[in-house]
């Protein structure tokens, strides 16, 4: 199959060649997907499909163009080398663009990326899986009223590269993910909770833990008030913690950088975060459902620290911003192979793969304990509208409960949470020992941070 | 409005026909197939520099079989018979029960709401790039503060074709053209952002005569008068929520919980509340797929039901929810054209399409005026909402301080947060002067172009969250 879809790579760049393109590079991707949904014991939907799609980049004279369609015949090929063209004439020229020289031929594969299990599940197992998330979600506590939606999905993608200056890679992986919101209601208060796990196949997913999960996060939200506004310390919880640090994750990508829109831009070397903060870019980790053995332009990955016990120790980079970076004087500068795309129709560009946020050293516990009286966040609400990437001054939605006398109190909800991304990286003054994978917002695996001081607004 | 040429159908009605017969072959109470061919055109200026050029083209189709309460869905990409059938015949294999007839589908029907005035295909795509460079000249000349500039222009032209087993045959042609740009402004160690949109179910006459600059300038008076702001204030205080894009205010605490699927799960606080005042008697609000123009106008829903104006809110009373097929029938009604998919990858789900808060008598300054300490909410970065619990937070892009019945400073960093119901019942004043805007409303993994509206509004109470504690 790999051999199949590089075939078609191949022809990609041979046709945006005969259309004209001085360099050309193609990714093939096909990919088969199920989501299942689960209401009220019943089926809600039932989605099986198939993609595939071919996205092609080229370069003219320093100029680059993309182009991306869904008929791999030799005539449709032939139209998006076209396209692909066209598009790089319009561009204005850009001396860092150019065709990267990445090898992912040469890239070992990652055991475990590619799960076989997942073949040997039926549908109606995977129905079965979604269902009994529901039901632990409704026996785990009595106040959960509804379940919102039971929801799995797994995907199995095949992936190939090819450009015109010698590059040919492929692989597979798998990925299984299982979500559900539970409702729960007491007296005149309804909340609702988010469970959640994921894996490389439904093997890798806890039905009942997912489901508990949901009905313990909604329950214990039940009767919550505002919190007074004030300043105090915070406690975030590691699906808060991912989010703010994938955040953070793209303000260390090169390009924002570059361009200036980092607020973390010509501070390589500085000490930008509390020493209690480790942070690594891990593409290779079996684990994360971002790896793979090389990036979107075919250079093998690896791992890349981005903040060491504080201190900003590098930028993540593809080919392009590597190459500006050597034209700027950073000798050396080289591609961290963080070349990524969402498929084939956007073209690639820097992101993180998987973040690992190091554990620390203290119980869950010894963080409250330490925190005294506070607020312990286990979500947040409108972080891609209230945080501003260029300032980082972000203000967002906030639900958990507060934290009094060093143990968790009374639930809260309706407050925001507010600072600067710097300032909240600095008043980090402990990470918890116990990390767990979270799929959104990025591909994080983050433990509970506790926050010295951060403007809590309330009643 | 000038009703111009139909749009004609992706696939003969005959096929379509087969095709609905094999998704039922095992069973099945309704079935529908949605065809699509769409090609669009992307640029960016960046640094001055014309970049991230794309284009790309894609066709497909999804097949969905519905019994009871379960939907059965499998979609392909390409349009050919032996592509159609395949995604017939996964459907069909996991579909059982009684069979329904497929009812013989009538001669297309298609509704264009607007003429095109100049197709985006025919202009060459240099004089896009052009655009972008004025949009670049334009911001940059606003003063020496102006650090960054970027702008984008994206064009797409979506072709559907709906047909179902109760006979309906529907096609719809849909031209979008967007711009938008964001502004960075530098003064010593400050650094802001001001952003702007254009855009419609429109040509590309939108952007032309100026449009695309006045859009710069915009995004650029934004950046700058943030330079000098100081931190939002944290409490409860009066709010006067601006016109256009503050319409998303109401699409968020309202919207989202009128969806006919939140609904009859029991997930939404307006759940069994069809008839009751929920707000204000002066309260009118509506949800309106057929507006001219407007960027969440498309003239049938993506399963070929004729999209509509809604009452949603008659005299502050919740007067109808917004549904799709699936939904309807469960509730013995009519679709009211709300059936949305963003592309034929994806199911259809009750989605807003140009949802507003019709103006009222008041001045915008009239509300002000009345604020002794409050919060001017110009412009939003965007939203988000839990139907269940009707919680919502909203980051404010652009904000300024009411003091004495005047908009003083201007605020950085500033969040609404509060609760559905209670915010409703407390809008006491709402503006006359209206505008539409542009937005991307995501929902159960599904992006797709909404327009929101309303004049000036104000909320007697509202909690912002800011740094000044």
């Amino acid at each position: 199959m790999g051999d199949e879809l590089g075939a078609i790579a191949q022809r990609a760049v041979d046709a945006a060649l005969a259309a004209g393109a001085g360099d050309a590079e193609a990714y093939v991707q096909d990919s088969l997907g199920r989501e299942i949904r689960v209401f009220d014991g019943e089926v809600e939907s039932l989605t099986e499909a198939g993609e595939r799609g071919v996205g092609v980049r080229c370069w003219i004279d320093h100029r680059a163009g993309y182009a991306y369609g869904t008929e791999l015949s030799e005539e449709g090929l032939g139209r998006i080398g076209q396209d692909a063209v066209e598009t790089a004439r319009i561009a204005d020229a850009d001396e860092f663009a150019a065709a990267p020289l990445g090898d992912g031929a040469g890239a070992p594969a990652i055991p475990g990326l590619h799960d076989p299990s997942l073949a040997g599940w039926t549908t109606e197992r995977k129905i079965e899986l979604a269902k009994r998330i529901e039901r632990a979600a409704r026996e785990a506590d009595d106040r959960v009223v509804a379940v919102e939606t039971a929801v799995y999905v797994d995907e199995e993608q095949r992936v190939a590269i090819a450009s015109s200056t010698g590059l040919a890679g492929a692989f597979e992986a798998t990925s299984a993910y299982a979500y559900t919101q539970a409702i729960a209601e007491a007296r005149d208060d309804k909340q609702t909770g988010l469970g959640f796990g994921m894996g490389r196949s439904p093997e890798g997913l806890d039905s009942e833990e997912i489901g508990r999960e949901a009905a313990e996060r909604a329950a214990t939200l039940l009767g919550a008030r505002k919190p007074s506004s004030r300043t105090c310390p915070v406690v975030l919880d590691p699906t808060v913690a991912a989010s703010f640090v994938g955040f953070i994750g793209g303000t260390l990508c090169a390009d924002t950088v570059q361009r200036g829109r980092s607020l973390f831009a010509g501070r390589l070397g500085e000490v930008v975060a509390s020493p209690a903060l480790t942070v690594t870019d891990h593409a290779t980790d079996p684990a994360g459902l971002n790896s793979s053995p090389f990036d979107a332009e075919g250079t093998p990955r690896g791992q890349t620290p981005l903040i060491e016990a504080g201190e900003l120790v590098a930028y993540l980079h593809d080919s392009y911003t590597a190459r500006r970076q050597q034209a700027q004087g950073a000798a050396g500068a080289r591609t961290t192979a963080n070349a990524s795309r969402a498929g084939y129709r956007s073209p690639p560009s820097v992101s993180t793969s998987n973040l690992i946020i190091a554990p620390g050293s203290k119980s869950f516990e010894e963080l409250l304990a330490e925190a005294g009286d506070g607020v312990y966040v286990t979500d947040v609400a409108g972080l891609h509208s209230g945080v501003n990437p260029v300032s980082g001054t972000f203000s967002v939605g906030a639900t958990g409960r507060l934290i009094e006398g060093g143990r968790l109190a009374a639930p809260a909800d309706e407050f925001t949470i507010a600072s600067d991304l710097q300032s909240m990286l600095k008043t980090i003054t402990a990470v918890a020992s116990e990390a767990r994978w979270v799929p959104f917002g990025g591909s994080i695996s983050a433990p509970a941070l506790l926050l010295g001081e951060m403007a809590v607004g309330g009643s | 409005m000038t009703v111009t040429r139909p749009a004609v159908p992706l696939i003969e009605a005959e096929l379509a026909e087969r095709v609905l017969e094999r998704a039922l072959q095992h069973g099945g109470e309704f079935a529908d197939l949605f065809c699509e061919e769409r090609s669009g055109l992307g640029l960016a200026i960046d640094e001055s520099r014309i970049e991230r050029v794309q284009r790309g083209s894609e066709r497909g189709a999804g097949v969905r079989v519905v019994r009871g309460e379960t939907s059965y869905f499998a979609h392909v990409d390409g349009l050919g018979e032996a592509d159609l059938e395949r995604a017939a015949d996964t459907v069909a294999a996991a579909a059982r029960g009684d069979r329904t007839e497929v009812q013989a589908l009538e001669a297309a029907e298609s509704r264009p709401l607007q003429e095109i005035a100049v197709a985006p295909s025919d202009v060459p795509a240099e004089r896009k790039a052009e655009l972008l460079r004025a949009c670049d000249e334009t911001a940059r000349s606003a003063g020496d503060e102006i650090a960054q500039v970027q702008a984008s222009y994206a064009e797409g032209n979506r072709r559907v074709t709906v047909a179902n087993s109760e006979g309906r045959f529907a096609a719809d042609d849909r031209t979008r053209v967007r711009l938008g740009v964001q502004v960075v402004a530098r003064r010593n160690g400050a650094v802001e952002t001001g952003f702007e949109t254009l855009g419609g179910h429109r040509g590309f006459e939108l952007v032309e005569e100026g449009a695309a600059e006045r859009t710069a300038e915009r995004a650029s008076r934004i950046a700058l008068t943030l330079l000098g702001a100081d931190p939002a204030p944290a409490g409860a205080m009066p709010v006067v929520v601006g016109g256009g894009f503050g319409g998303v205010l109401f699409h968020e605490m309202t919207g989202h919980g009128l969806e006919a699927d939140h609904i009859q799960k029991g997930a939404s606080v307006y759940a069994g509340k069809l008839g009751e005042q929920v707000a204000a008697p002066h309260l009118e609000a509506f949800d309106d797929g057929r507006l001219p123009g407007e960027w969440g106008t498309d003239g049938i829903d993506d399963e070929g039901t004729p999209t509509q104006r809604t009452s949603v809110i008659h005299e502050g009373r919740v007067t109808s929810y917004l549904y799709d097929l699936v939904r309807a029938r469960k509730d013995g009604v009519a679709s009211t054209g709300n059936g949305r998919r963003e592309s034929f990858r994806h199911l259809p789900i009750p989605r807003m399409t140009n949802t507003y808060i019709a103006p009222g008598e008041a001045s915008p300054e009239g509300l002000i005026s009345d604020v002794e300490r409050g919060f001017y909410a110009v412009s939003f970065a965007g939203g988000q909402v839990d139907p269940t619990t009707g919680d919502f937070v909203f980051g404010v892009s652009e904000g300024y301080l009411i003091e004495g019945g005047k908009v003083t400073k201007p605020c950085r960093g500033a969040t609404l947060i509060g609760n559905c119901l209670e915010a409703l019942g407390r809008i006491d004043a709402v503006a006359s002067d209206f505008e539409m805007k542009t937005g991307f409303c995501g929902k159960g993994g599904q992006r797709v172009p909404v327009g929101t509206g309303q004049g000036h509004v104000r909320i007697g109470e509202l909690t912002v969250g800011g740094t000044a504690v």
